[in-house]
């Protein structure tokens, strides 16, 4: 299984926490002020931040979809 | 299915029946104002994913269920209107003071403001001071009005974070107390005419919002009066004054900056220790889960902005059993259809926590406390994004709900250290008054605590 990381740009409010939680995975568009996803399938290491950025988005704008590999 | 026919006009929308007597032509406003929740659930129940009622002159047609949510939340602002759907918010803010800003300026806000991600340690910091303060005088037992404590802390937390400092060292219980005077002005006889005559919670919601300008005027004029201090040593309030803004003007948009933080955050730490109270199993696991993190002699300002799963799934339970707004709305500005129906300009358009929280398709046995729900399997918020909704959802999602969620985590994390608490009354006496549309414990709403006795592990250190 692998995964891809989706963030919904007409939900993020620019909180910016995703890039604590996983700053490889997530970057920020200063000009937008949004959510930019740095690397749709990370490698599955990093899935514990990615989770948790998922889960602590305050704008639940992010999630994690399973495909197969 | 709804998607393939034709859209149909407004009167197609099925409209709930009627519980309380219409006496005054005011449609359903009189259950409105004496069981909201009892309304919003048979609209649901009766009409499905989409049904009407009627508030004085205004159709409120209610959606329920993601698809519509996700519709109804996705709008955008110049199709659905936030500010004109609250009109008893006027009186309160004063004129002129903005409801919300637009997504965009709520962005903007975010970037430069008290709500930065990296503001937050030292709102951390500063709510730890807080709650330590409301409990140095508390003794080895007692009782309190969790209505009172909370109200009171919660207050004095958002004051700190969100104005400043030196503001919240110039107020007091007064200040508390006529802003809960305020909260209770939000009848929704609003819905009529907020300036009706001869409505008592409207005239205390005036004196209460006098009171609050001549707090904040006193406040202006001594510092007028000390004249200009260092940089560093300057709030919002300085900047306002700077501004040559009333103190009329000021109050409002204090008032307006600590209206969403407060009855909210000030509920939901009300509730979450009920339902503790309630669940002793829950409260052993969490007491267990903060020792356990703060046996390393952590900062309570630094834990509580990091996981406490136990703790987290309580609150969001909680969140989801007792959203601190039952209903979300908005006044359609331009057509929109939804479900199948055109719902044409001036409808208001609604969706509600209290009953997308409950759907048993979405939340097995959804009467039932169970903080279980949100372990890493089930993850049952991030499963129904769009109908569990106790922040709402989508562009005008709670900008403050990881504040919210840090500040409860924080408050629970001094109580629960140094004290235990008990119900005091019968478990199903505590509920919410739902008379106004600000929602507020009823009262009588005492607990007791007992100072914790020291843990074994630090006799033993």
């Amino acid at each position: 299984m692998t995964f891809r990381v989706v963030a919904d740009r007409d939900i993020c409010q620019g909180h910016q926490m995703c890039q604590a939680e996983a700053p490889d995975v997530f970057g920020f568009d200063e000009d937008e002020d949004l959510v930019v996803v740095l690397t749709e399938h990370p490698s599955d290491d990093l899935r514990p931040q990615v989770t948790d950025a998922v889960k602590y988005c305050p704008a639940m704008a992010l999630s994690i979809i399973e495909e197969e590999a | 299915m709804t998607t393939t026919a034709e859209p149909t006009a407004l009167a197609d929308i099925p409209e709930v029946s009627v519980a309380v007597p219409d006496e005054d032509g005011h449609g359903h406003l009189a259950e409105m104002r004496t069981d909201p929740v009892a309304l919003l659930e048979r609209v649901h129940a009766e009409c499905g994913e989409i049904g009407r009622f009627r508030i004085a002159d205004k159709e409120v047609v209610m959606v329920t269920g993601a698809e519509v949510n996700e519709q109804f939340f996705k709008a955008p602002d110049s199709t659905l209107d936030q500010a004109a759907a609250y009109p008893f918010m006027t009186p309160i803010f004063g004129k002129g003071v903005v409801f919300d800003a637009s997504p965009e300026e709520r962005q903007q806000a975010l970037k430069n403001q008290a709500l930065r991600g990296d503001q937050m340690r030292g709102h951390a910091t500063t709510i730890e001071n807080e709650i330590n303060r409301m409990v140095a005088d508390w003794g080895d037992e007692g009782e309190i009005d969790l209505l009172d404590f909370f109200a009171e802390l919660t207050i004095y937390n958002t004051a700190a974070c969100l104005v400043g400092l030196p503001f919240r060292e110039e107020i007091d219980a007064r200040f508390a107390e006529a802003y809960h005077g305020l909260e209770r002005g939000t009848d929704a006889l609003a819905y009529v005419d907020p300036y009706m005559e001869g409505v008592e919670s409207f005239e205390i919601r005036d004196r209460s919002r006098e009171t609050l300008v001549a707090l904040v005027q006193d406040i202006i004029d001594r510092r007028r009066a000390r004249g200009k201090v260092a940089r560093e040593e300057r709030d919002l309030l300085d900047v306002l004054i700077s501004l040559d803004m009333s103190a009329d003007y000021i109050t409002g948009v204090f008032i307006s900056m600590l209206f969403a933080g407060h009855h909210t955050s000030s509920g939901t730490s009300a509730w979450t220790l009920i339902e503790l109270m309630r669940h002793p199993d829950a409260m052993t696991q969490v007491v267990a889960e903060l020792d356990e993190l703060y046996a390393d002699g952590s900062e309570i300002s630094f834990r509580s902005l990091r996981s406490i799963p136990r703790l987290e799934s309580v609150i969001k339970e909680t969140l989801r059993l007792h959203p601190p707004l039952i209903i979300l709305m908005r006044q359609v500005a331009e057509e929109i259809e939804l479900a199948g129906h055109v719902i044409p300009p001036g409808t208001i358009v609604a969706s509600s926590p209290r009953v997308s929280n409950r759907i048993a398709a979405d939340f097995p046995d959804p009467e039932a406390f169970d903080p279980s729900r949100y372990l890493d399997e089930r993850q049952e918020d991030l499963q129904n994004r769009w109908t569990w909704i106790p922040f709402g959802a989508g562009k005008h999602r709670c900008v403050g709900n990881a504040f919210a969620m840090m500040q409860i985590k924080a408050i629970f994390s001094v109580l629960l250290r140094d004290f235990e608490f008990e119900l005091v009354q019968p478990s199903e006496s505590y509920r919410d008054d739902y008379s106004k549309m600000v929602i507020q414990l009823q009262r009588p709403c005492r607990a007791r605590y007992r100072r914790r006795q020291q843990v074994a592990t630090e006799d033993a250190r």
